[in-house]
């Protein structure tokens, strides 16, 4: 492709960005684009694949993270597995994610809030019922929370109800939550996979056996760690959705036997592929590598804490020391989209686009001498588990930063345990980010002083926006307060970020989908109502 | 150990306590060498929301804040009367392993029905035409699929059996609602290839323990007797080569109840290999004490009857000098 082309693409893309056109309109054009031959594997962009939705037929999925743990208590979800097959088809949430990012009513049908943004009324969708036909009501969705808040929970959405004070209902249709602080994202957090509605037992509690959900599919048959099968919930509550007959779940964790699978036609999807068998699969007239921009990143991070990391010129002289363009042409092959010392991924509301940083050895040996020293010597820990192709990377890091008087030593730790005994243990390392669904969450769990893995880095300047931005509910002054935090985790931050990955799928061209969402895998976990089959 | 009026029986007696005392010495290895495992069953299931707070919770929960011996002794117990205890996610570990020990057990058995019969066919027909086309084919065949890996095997079977030609589906995923000529279907890769792994083992032990039965003085005998050969082999060699027979035999149905980990992952089989893995990854150690503590079992067990047999088709062995 061309240079005229590539322009082209990046003014689309830039012009989506600010808002000027729409996310359809987006697609639409750069789909002209990429009809004129111009735009043939450039990654991230997922195209809408099959038109109209068409109603009937099956889906199987092939997914590798099925545990024989698995089971229908919403607070034991990690997976997307368990997401997207139990939240994302059994069950709903007050609250959706749509694929633009937007934030929409699914059992609620509208929310307020007051100044300060702690107290949130939810009104309940009419005519809502579970697959057994009973009503949902208020109660419902209040026991539904509750069992995340129990004082010995151990939740995966404990840090989310954490927050909440109080639940009280108003009727059979109103709930209202009162925080411990304000929040103008919670609405957004109430769509986390865990936040699921159950049917409410007699005398408190939820019913976690039955699998009696309000959600598009009926739970058929579930083997824990096998196979998942659900078939269409004729009374749904979206208009025409969901479009398909039966999706089937199926536990292939092996990746070669995932790719086997897809190509004998066992399966429909697969997920996580590798970046090694892109290129068969592309090659196929049969089947296509769908890229959706996600949240996740992979990245070297410093507590700032230990020398020399706690000289903000010498982080600087280490960011401006790796080429990253060389690391995601050779390290990934192409599949990656360049970091740029931002943890807040480009999809998500409230990102705030900076100069991207490039290698630049005269840069980083001035930051350097600023730090009054003329080389230096550094650990970096790495594991091949620590992020796919972390020892790769760090290697050629070093080769980038020897230039600038930067000696990198890199240090390969065991893939078992790293997560326990290196990672926040040691002062140089690489991670796996998965992101976080709002900004707000990202740099409370993360990047304010003293955040669950925080890795020592504090700003006052940082904390004190982080403060203003959480409780405003003008989305104009947070944009502001957003992109100076972003800004200084940029230039001050402890973290290095090396690329942004897709959710890399496999997927058989007789599937159809529309916009795809980002901010979790498997289209936000809403794969089984929103996807369909063309054949 | 006193000679009573019944040698096989006390010696058969002597030979379960053995075995009970080396399952009791793995028992001891598989809880601490389960302990020495980096990383935490909380950690690994809360991910990136593992706070300090949460992984506390979980451990109190789980019990695991109790020490390692009373731990142990706890477990022993309840393993010595059938009862594994309860896997870290509230499952009885039982429930979470029968169907995949199920599973596992007839895929052995089928393979079994169909490999042992086979393989001592073709080890007396080696050894009967010993240096002819047939011994040769069947050693270079054997000696060949026993060089490369069970992985390479298997993925070999697959691409040409399932991708290429099609006959048969790439994954062996059996499910409780198929009915049993489906999922004999599905098993036919798995099976394939674990006959072609474990064959060439026993097919090489027969025939060599045959022709070292041969060259004894007394198939010599035989043979000058004017024994035909065939019936020198089947009724003069055999019977004294059952022993080392036995034991190839016993290794290779221990090797298909617990050394199928590979074959399942390839074929995504549902059997307690598979369990293993996911319970390792999640640090479930109730779980992976209990597949440990299965396949001791049956090593042991396998041998123990392997031993049996060999002592009780050679009365030699029932008064060792």
């Amino acid at each position: 492709m061309n240079e005229s082309h590539h322009r082209q693409m990046d003014d689309l893309a830039s012009r989506l960005r600010r808002g000027q056109i729409s996310r359809r309109a987006f697609l639409a054009q750069s789909a002209a684009l990429l009809a004129s031959g111009a735009l043939a594997g450039i990654p991230g962009i997922a195209r809408a694949q099959g038109g109209e939705p068409k109603s009937g037929g099956f889906m199987r999925l092939g997914l590798h993270n099925a545990s024989q743990n698995d089971n229908l208590d919403p607070g034991t979800w990690s997976t997307s597995w368990t997401g997207a097959g139990f939240n994302g088809a059994v069950y709903n949430n007050l609250v959706e994610i749509l694929p633009d990012g937007s934030a929409e009513g699914d059992l609620a049908e509208s929310w307020e809030t007051g100044a300060g943004a702690t107290v949130w009324r939810f009104t309940l969708r009419k005519g809502i019922t579970f697959h057994d036909g009973r009503s949902l009501t208020a109660e419902d969705v209040r026991q539904s929370f509750l069992h995340h808040m129990k004082p010995d929970s151990t939740s995966g959405a404990r840090a989310i109800v954490q927050q909440i004070a109080d639940i009280q209902i108003e009727g059979s249709d109103v709930v209202v939550f009162t925080l411990s602080e304000g929040n103008a994202d919670f609405p957004y957090l109430l769509s986390d996979y865990h936040l699921s509605v159950f049917p409410a037992l007699e005398g408190g509690g939820i019913d976690t056996t039955s699998g009696m959900g309000t959600g598009a599919f009926l739970l058929d048959s579930f083997e824990p760690g096998i196979a998942l099968r659900l078939v269409r919930n004729p009374n749904y509550h979206k208009n025409n959705k969901p479009y398909l007959d039966e999706v089937e779940f199926i536990s292939v964790p092996d990746a070669t036997a995932r790719l086997n699978a897809l190509l004998t036609g066992e399966v429909d999807f697969i997920q996580d592929v590798d970046i090694r068998n892109v290129p068969m699969i592309e090659g196929s007239a049969d089947f296509h590598v769908q890229r959706v921009p996600g949240l996740r990143h992979f990245s070297f991070d410093m507590d700032t804490r230990v020398a020399p990391f706690d000289n903000p010129d010498v982080r600087l002289a280490l960011k401006y020391a790796l080429d990253r363009d060389d690391v995601i042409e050779k390290v990934f092959l192409g599949e990656g989209r360049k970091g740029n010392d931002n943890p807040v991924s480009q999809i998500q509301k409230f990102w705030h686009e900076m100069p991207q940083r490039d290698y630049s050895v005269e840069k980083a040996k001035e930051h350097l001498a600023k730090a009054g020293m003329d080389s230096v010597s550094v650990d970096l820990h790495v594991a091949e588990n620590a992020f796919a192709g972390a020892i790769e990377a760090a290697v050629l890091y070093q080769e980038h930063a020897a230039a600038a008087g930067i000696s990198i030593n890199v240090v390969r730790e065991a893939a078992d345990g790293y997560w326990e005994n290196v990672w926040l243990k040691k002062p140089f390392a690489a991670v796996d980010w998965f992101g976080r669904a709002t900004v707000d969450w990202l740099f409370s769990t993360i990047y304010t002083t003293g955040a669950p893995w925080n890795a020592g880095w504090s700003n006052a300047r940082f904390d004190e926006l982080h403060a203003l931005a959480r409780a405003e509910t003008d989305d104009a002054k947070r944009t502001a307060y957003y992109a100076e935090m972003q800004q200084i985790v940029h230039d001050d931050g402890n973290i290095l970020t090396v690329a942004f990955v897709d959710w890399r799928n496999a997927i058989s061209n007789k599937i159809g989908y529309g916009e795809v969402g980002g901010l979790m895998p498997l289209d936000n976990m809403r794969i089984c109502e929103r996807w369909w089959r063309k054949d | 150990m006193r000679m009573t009026s019944h040698p096989i029986l006390s010696m058969v007696i002597g030979r379960i306590g053995l075995g009970l005392l080396s399952l009791l010495i793995v028992s001891l290895v598989i809880f601490f060498s389960v302990e020495l495992l980096p990383g935490s069953y909380a950690s690994a299931i809360l991910g990136q929301t593992a706070t300090p707070e949460a992984v506390a919770a979980m451990e109190e929960k789980l019990g695991l804040n109790q020490p390692a011996v009373l731990r142990y002794l706890a477990w022993l117990g309840g393993a010595a009367t059938g009862d594994l205890g309860m896997s870290f996610a509230g499952r009885p570990v039982m429930t979470v392993l029968g169907p995949r020990l199920m599973n596992t057990v007839s895929l052995a058995a089928i393979t079994a029905l169909i490999a042992v019969p086979l393989a001592i066919m073709l080890g007396i027909l080696c050894a009967r035409f010993r240096g002819r086309f047939i011994d040769r084919f069947l050693s270079t065949s054997t000696l060949a699929s026993i060089s490369v890996p069970e992985f390479f095997v298997a993925y070999v079977v697959m691409m040409v059996l399932a991708v290429k030609l099609q006959w048969f589906p790439s994954m062996a995923g059996i499910r409780n609602s198929m009915d049993f000529g489906e999922q004999l279907y599905r098993m036919v890769l798995p099976i394939l290839t674990l006959l072609l792994v474990i064959l060439a083992h026993m097919v090489r032990n027969t025939r060599a323990a045959i022709l070292s039965v041969m060259a004894s003085p007394y198939v010599e005998m035989a043979r000058l007797k004017g024994e035909p050969e065939g019936r020198v082999v089947m009724r003069q060699a055999l019977p004294n080569a059952i022993g080392p027979i036995a034991s190839v035999v016993a290794l290779n149905l221990a090797y298909l109840i617990s050394g199928v980990v590979v074959i399942e992952v390839v074929f995504v089989y549902p059997g307690v290999g598979q369990a293993m893995i996911d319970a390792v990854r999640n640090r479930d150690v109730p779980v992976i004490q209990a597949c440990a503590l299965i396949f001791a079992t049956a090593y042991i067990g396998f041998n123990l009857i392997a031993d049996i047999i060999s002592i009780v088709s050679n009365p030699r062995l029932l008064h060792p000098r």
